[in-house]
């Protein structure tokens, strides 16, 4: 593979794109040259608008097609590489089966005094999230959503009534830092409850950090965006390294 | 015309059943109430706003009342007889006041009895008789506004959603949809709304991912397209959603504000939040014959099923579905011209003859539906971010559409599941079905599809597969067979799911006004 490399139109080298976009101004020649515009000091250079089109009386939209001055140096590409891989529904199910030859065990809700369960119910109903279906749609997983505002000592009861794999817990607004003091407790009791065998527990919220796993006590963290099939692929992959260990 | 062939005796089995199946259901809507109705019941009567010095934000009065109520003597009589008789017997003018001398601690509740009970019995109806009156009005104003300014041009209406999260936003986006074309604006809820136990007040300008559902919201929304229709000269629809835990206030708001079209699905709740199934019929129920008589079209949400299970596997399920909302409907006093039953275009492409199927299901659907406005839903399981190939897939969505005679188009975006909708992703969108309304609306006159064919066999198959399903959930009972995982794969017992505590059984002297009126209505 070669370093540098351009985008291809139909001949190699020549740098060739297509982008399209709205403008706020009406549509008209001023509009097509201030497409152009942006266009060059997007890098397109020359840069073609083929089209525009009026939206209303305020907008304009345009196709552009160009080429762009840019190189890109595949030395410099840098990918985070995902420690697990993103299984689909299927394959989660499958994997679960094979590892652990029976359902796995999830235990949700939002702790403290946190009402918003916009959060857990993406993760868990069906209905999902970011057009993926909830853990609920995963015949290998048994799901047991407590809603709403779940005191600690409650959680701790039916993860250990429900003998479950894992705990997930949301919180979604917060005052002050009480997602980070709430999600502490919730460590802490369940190591003091069940020490070593405690669930592996997974704290959601757009306030998190990914990188607070530790300080929270938790084994890992979702932060804004994340999905329902990426969250069941960490179970998946949390899993099988349990089992690995035991084995 | 009929196309398919389809034979009138298993169309009358195939509703038998669906009535057989759903019978047993009615009767226990009939003998329950729920938080939810008694609230819809005291928001007919009158009562308006929230307490907002509560310590958990703003309670609406309503649920101040009806908690207190049902603390101090339960629901199991309604709420309007102790309500009623409170009133009077504090001497207070209006509901609000009452509410607020409730959250104060200064009213004890009882049941009346005797001359009390009369009394409070006649207050009650002539409250909630009041509230219907508005309804009737706004009714009456929209089949006013209607012959005015006309229905649009062409079937299928075009339906086009919002979902701001900031009610001023939506109105600045819904007003130029419809200018761009939209015959019908739907305002998608915040998530997460439908597991509210309350529902929220005033204008509201944060919501995630969508718009809270408010009276003053919906007020706020019908006034502007009311503004924007006389200038486009063609009445522009309001569509929000009457689903969740709230579901029959959310009715009775829309009945109040003039809303027109109302998602109101019998399961989906159950299937796809969690509700509890009794909750949710006894709900539906209510809030079905309030849209009745508000004369508001519902909308059902087969196309759910769909996105969970394999479109060509589960089409019977889809069929299943409206024949139970049809029956469920019916019941509750909503005729044919207001049952947008709803189906979509969800089969992988990459199946052979994906488009060939979807006509079949797309038909079966009108054909079975007649005089339903069907509700006609574009791809979102295969749309996959290659906005090129879903922009291709939508004006296949589109066609089928005009050729099968759908009478409500959702226009799909290119963008779904990719982002919310660029100005210029509505543009298109409504460009591509534009294209196909005025290249090929009329193509219906020219399609007849062999009576050998795929598209007629498949639609028989489906319609044979749907008898069966039914004829199982007769047999098993539908709450059994929700229990058991039949619908969209979930499996919700009867006595689970969120909101069961809301549910209360009649007492032999339950009194609602609201109920005892809208069911001599149908």
């Amino acid at each position: 593979m070669t370093r540098y490399v351009r985008p291809y139109g139909d001949t190699t080298g020549d740098g060739m794109i297509q982008t399209s976009f709205t403008l706020p101004i009406p549509f008209g020649p001023k509009a097509d040259g201030a497409a152009q515009q942006l266009a060059n000091k997007m890098g397109m250079d020359p840069a073609m608008v083929v089209h525009s089109n009026p939206i209303g009386e305020d907008f304009t939209f345009f196709v552009v097609y160009g080429s762009v001055k840019h190189l890109v140096d595949l030395d410099e590409v840098k990918v985070v590489e995902r420690e697990y891989p993103l299984l689909s529904p299927a394959e989660v199910n499958t994997t679960l089966k094979k590892v652990l030859r029976r359902k796995l065990v999830v235990v949700g809700g939002c702790i403290g005094t946190d009402a918003h369960t916009v959060g857990i119910d993406a993760i868990l109903n069906i209905k999902g999230f970011a057009g993926e279906k909830g853990l609920e749609y995963y015949r290998e997983l048994k799901v047991v959503n407590l809603g709403a505002q779940v005191s600690v000592p409650e959680l701790v009861r039916s993860a250990r009534a429900e003998k479950a794999d894992a705990v997930l817990i949301s919180q979604v607004v917060t005052q002050r830092d009480a997602h980070i003091l709430n999600t502490q407790e919730m460590s802490a009791a369940f190591r003091e409850a069940m020490g070593d065998r405690r669930p592996l527990l997974v704290a959601g919220g757009p306030r998190f950090d990914p990188l607070m796993a530790a300080e929270l006590g938790v084994d890992r963290v979702f932060s804004r965006g994340t999905t329902p099939g990426e969250v069941a692929s960490y179970l998946v992959h949390a899993m099988q390294e349990k089992k690995g260990v035991a084995a | 015309m009929a196309l398919l062939d389809l034979d009138p005796k298993v169309v009358a089995t195939a509703r038998e059943l669906a009535a057989r199946a759903a019978e047993p259901v009615v009767s226990i809507a009939k003998a329950h109430t729920t938080v939810a109705v008694e609230r819809a019941t005291l928001r007919l009567a009158g009562i308006t706003g929230a307490d907002s010095t509560h310590r958990a934000g703003d309670v609406p009065w309503v649920n101040r009342v009806i908690d207190t109520v049902r603390e101090q003597c339960g629901l199991e009589h309604g709420v309007v007889l102790p309500a009623f008789h409170a009133l009077r017997e504090n001497n207070l003018g209006t509901l609000t006041e009452l509410a607020e001398a409730t959250a104060a601690g200064q009213i004890q509740f009882k049941i009346p009895t005797g001359k009390d009970r009369t009394a409070a019995k006649k207050s009650a109806t002539s409250a909630v008789a009041k509230g219907l009156k508005t309804v009737d009005r706004n009714r009456a104003q929209r089949d006013k506004l209607v012959a005015k300014l006309g229905d649009p041009a062409q079937r299928p209406w075009i339906y086009l959603i919002v979902a701001t999260g900031d009610i001023d936003e939506d109105v600045v986006q819904a007003q130029n949809a419809a200018r761009a074309g939209a015959d019908i604006i739907a305002v998608i809820r915040s998530t997460g709304q439908s597991l509210l136990d309350y529902v929220p007040e005033g204008a509201t300008h944060h919501g995630f991912a969508g718009t809270y559902a408010t009276q003053e919201n919906f007020r706020i929304m019908r006034a502007a397209l009311d503004d924007v229709s006389k200038e486009v000269g063609r009445y522009v629809r309001l569509t929000n959603y009457a689903s969740g835990l709230c579901m029959p206030e959310i009715a009775v708001l829309a009945g109040l504000q003039r809303l027109d079209m109302m998602l109101n699905d019998s399961m989906y709740g159950i299937l796809f939040r969690d509700i509890n199934p009794i909750r949710t019929f006894v709900d539906q129920r209510f809030s079905r014959q309030v849209h009745a008589r508000a004369g508001i079209i519902i909308n059902t949400g087969e196309d759910n099923y769909l996105t969970t299970a394999d479109a060509v596997d589960a089409a019977h399920t889809v069929t299943v579905s409206q024949l139970l909302n049809e029956h469920f409907a019916h019941e509750a006093g909503l005729p044919d011209h207001l049952l947008g039953l709803g189906h979509a275009f969800e089969i992988n492409p990459k199946v052979p003859d994906s488009f060939r199927l979807e006509l079949a299901h797309a038909l079966l659907a009108r054909e079975l539906f007649p005089d339903a406005p069907l509700k006609w839903m574009p791809p979102t399981k295969h749309m996959t971010g290659d906005v090129f190939n879903g922009y291709l897939l939508d004006g296949f969505f589109n066609l089928a559409g005009v050729l099968t005679g759908q009478s409500i188009l959702l226009v799909g975006m290119m963008t779904e599941a990719v982002v919310t909708p660029f100005l210029s992703d509505r543009d298109l969108a409504l460009q591509n079905v534009r294209y196909v309304l005025n290249a090929a609306g009329s193509l219906a006159e020219d399609f007849r599809p062999a009576q050998d064919g795929l598209i007629v066999k498949r639609a028989h198959q489906v319609l044979g597969e749907a008898v069966d399903l039914l004829e199982r959930i007769v047999d098993d009972g539908l709450l059994n067979a929700i229990a058991d995982g039949t619908f969209g794969l979930m499996k919700r017992p009867a006595d689970k799911g969120k909101g069961a505590d809301g549910v209360v059984e009649k007492a032999d002297e339950y009194f609602n006004p609201a109920s005892e009126l809208l069911e001599a209505q149908a």
